[in-house]
């Protein structure tokens, strides 16, 4: 898998709530070789503090050198990526990681809270996959309406039904979106796609297995170098093995992870 | 230094590691470059002056549970465990590819009896591809209550003693930082046979998660690496290189051609890059195009002339 580390320039920022931001790059390399659920690893200053660079998921990326990335300000590599301007240069290396097993079966894509970044690249290759019939649904959980308003056209425009919920019941249906997915009627043959907050990645699991769904879930670890080099990204495996996050992830069969609840 | 070659190549940055003659002084250091080829398509491996592979055990290690890393103040701690495939099968699925670039190949090597420093220096001595065996002294020695073998002058004298005996290539020693005196072990170490010396290794550390009141990692401690150990480094090279006879590599922040120069100055003949790979893929590329620059710039004959060429008033 060939890799590279570009300079790429910002060339929009959108500020989708008060600490949701989301870049647009110029990024022709990795943006033309990237596939849904791979990541990058961006440097988010010049200096030697913070040091290492920052994983991010892809959000969007086209052939003609597009790049998206979607995060929230957690702390301070963030709130130095949010400050960034149009028209300034950061360094990406990418496209990183395993990504999405992509099928021409039913889908069910669920994204909760930031979760919903990587989901909305692999909504558009799926969505291009089946011109015509869409046999499929998405679901976008987030804590309140600012969370995933502003992207709900993007995703409308996969062309997959969208359904919402909302933990405080501002937009959509109020709770979990692990609920909607219960109530949901799916074909036994349906790939359920999900990347969100570990708790709810772990119930999406069960859920997953007690329909006999095949699960593929995009997990996070700490990482340092985002290509196999430092063993730093770590998790365990359902088998009471290490699986490295950047390498062998970070999309993973459900049921291999070993899940905390 | 190369006699069937008389026209020095220009710049001239070769440097000899004892009887190994390297094209240029960066390596990459053990732990912070895979096997090498996961940077295949980020950079030129084949301009390294050497190639160093995360340390090797005579069985394979499945390293620490998570988290395993952590950042602090420009630098990162980290508590890998010394996960890696066993030697084995490193010799059967990393050396062939490592045999092809052209590239010398240094192997870490780690464990926890001098025994089995022993076993795996047999093991490798069978194999064409090694130019050189760096010992990580740095692990713990279970026979002697976890001591590191690195921390006492006879322990790491042993087990320089034993590889030097069963290895068919030159054979550096990998010191520890976390000793009271540094200089006691190069000595000793110098003197069981190593052809030369590596500095410095991870320093021991610790970081706290405070809203979750625990140890930011698993293994509750780990080694500092990365721009805010330069300065230690510095200062132990210079101590190390003014104490023995044999060639010492510097080690330790080096991200840049200006850093590597310093540590050559203090007395390296040759340097590692480590977490700066992580940051920057190419940077020990970047480290051999400015080194290269300087030569040129400051009109050197060759790269030797910076070697210890420090001056104290
Ligand atoms: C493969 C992968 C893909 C990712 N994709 C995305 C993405 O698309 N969008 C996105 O917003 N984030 C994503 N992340 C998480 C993102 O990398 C971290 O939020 C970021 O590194 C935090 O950097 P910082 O310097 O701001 O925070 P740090 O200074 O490193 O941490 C500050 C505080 O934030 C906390 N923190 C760290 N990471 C997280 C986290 N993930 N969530 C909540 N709190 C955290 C820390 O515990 C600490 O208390 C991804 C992570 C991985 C491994
Ligand atoms: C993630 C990581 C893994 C490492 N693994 C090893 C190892 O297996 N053997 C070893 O001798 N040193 C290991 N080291 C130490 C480095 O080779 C180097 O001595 C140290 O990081 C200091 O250099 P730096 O500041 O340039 O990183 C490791 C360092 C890091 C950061
Ligand atoms: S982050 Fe370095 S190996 Fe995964």
């Amino acid at each position: 898998m060939t890799q590279f580390q570009e300079k790429a320039t910002v060339t929009r920022r959108e500020l989708l709530s008060s600490d949701n931001v989301r870049l647009t790059f110029q990024s022709a390399k990795i943006a033309s070789a990237a596939e849904p659920g791979q990541f990058v690893m961006i440097r988010v200053g010049a200096g030697k503090d913070p040091l290492l660079r920052r994983p991010f998921s892809i959000h969007q990326a086209t052939a003609e050198g597009t790049l998206q990335i979607y995060f929230k300000v957690v702390g301070r590599g963030t709130a130095m990526l949010a400050g960034i301007r149009e028209g300034d240069e950061v360094s990406i290396l990418g496209p990183l990681g395993r990504g999405f097993q992509l099928t021409d079966s039913p889908v069910c894509l669920v994204g909760g809270g930031l979760g919903i970044a990587p989901m909305l690249f692999l909504a558009t290759r799926l969505g291009e996959r089946r011109s015509g019939q869409i046999h499929g649904r998405v679901l976008l959980g987030g804590r309140t309406r600012m969370e995933v308003e502003p992207l709900l056209g993007d995703f409308e425009q996969t062309g997959f039904p969208v359904l919402v919920a909302t933990d405080d019941g501002s937009f959509g249906q109020r709770g979990f979106v692990t609920a909607i997915f219960s109530t949901l009627d799916l074909p036994p043959d349906c790939t359920v796609y999900c990347c969100g907050p570990e708790p709810m990645m772990a119930s999406m699991a069960v859920l997953s297995r007690e329909r006999h769904l095949h699960c593929q879930v995009s997990v996070e670890s700490a990482m340092a170098c985002g290509m196999g080099a430092c063993l730093g990204c770590s998790r365990t495996a359902r088998n009471g093995e290490y699986v490295h996050v950047c390498l062998d992830g970070p999309v993973f069969d459900a049921e291999d992870m070993a899940w905390t609840f | 230094m190369d006699l069937l070659n008389p026209t020095p190549p220009h710049p001239d940055l070769r440097v000899s590691i004892g009887p190994l003659s390297l094209a240029n002084p960066v390596m990459t250091a053990s732990g912070t470059f895979g096997y090498a080829q996961e940077f295949e398509t980020l950079m030129n491996l084949r301009r390294l002056g050497a190639i160093i592979v995360k340390g090797i055990s005579l069985h394979p290690r499945a390293g620490n549970p998570p988290p395993r890393i952590v950042e602090s103040a420009c630098g990162m701690l980290n508590a890998i465990g010394l996960q890696n495939v066993g030697v084995q099968r490193f010799i059967e699925e990393k050396l062939p590819y490592l045999g092809g670039l052209g590239v010398p190949i240094i192997v870490n090597i780690l464990g926890d009896s001098i025994d089995e420093y022993r076993e795996i220096t047999e093991r490798l001595a069978e194999s064409s591809v090694v130019s050189a065996i760096e010992v990580n002294i740095s692990c713990p020695n279970v026979k002697k209550g976890g001591v590191a073998f690195g921390s006492d002058p006879l322990m790491a004298a042993a087990v320089t003693g034993v590889v030097k005996e069963k290895a068919a290539v030159p054979v550096i020693v990998k010191l520890s930082p976390n000793v009271t005196d540094v200089t006691l072990i190069a000595r000793a170490v110098a003197e069981a046979g190593a052809d030369a010396v590596s500095l410095i290794n991870t320093l021991i550390g610790m970081a706290i998660d405070l809203k979750r009141r625990r140890p930011a990692l698993a293994n509750v401690f780990g080694g500092l690496s990365g721009p805010a150990i330069k300065p230690v480094a510095l200062r132990m090279v210079y101590q190390v290189a003014k104490s023995v006879q044999i060639p010492v590599i510097g080690i330790g922040g080096i991200e840049s051609a200006e850093d590597a120069l310093e540590f050559m100055l203090a007395g390296a003949t040759a340097v590692q890059i480590g977490t700066a790979n992580f940051v920057n893929p190419r940077a020990s590329e970047d480290v051999v195009d400015g080194i290269g620059a300087y030569v040129i710039e400051e009109g050197l004959t060759s790269i030797r002339e910076m070697i210890g060429a420090l001056e104290i008033c």
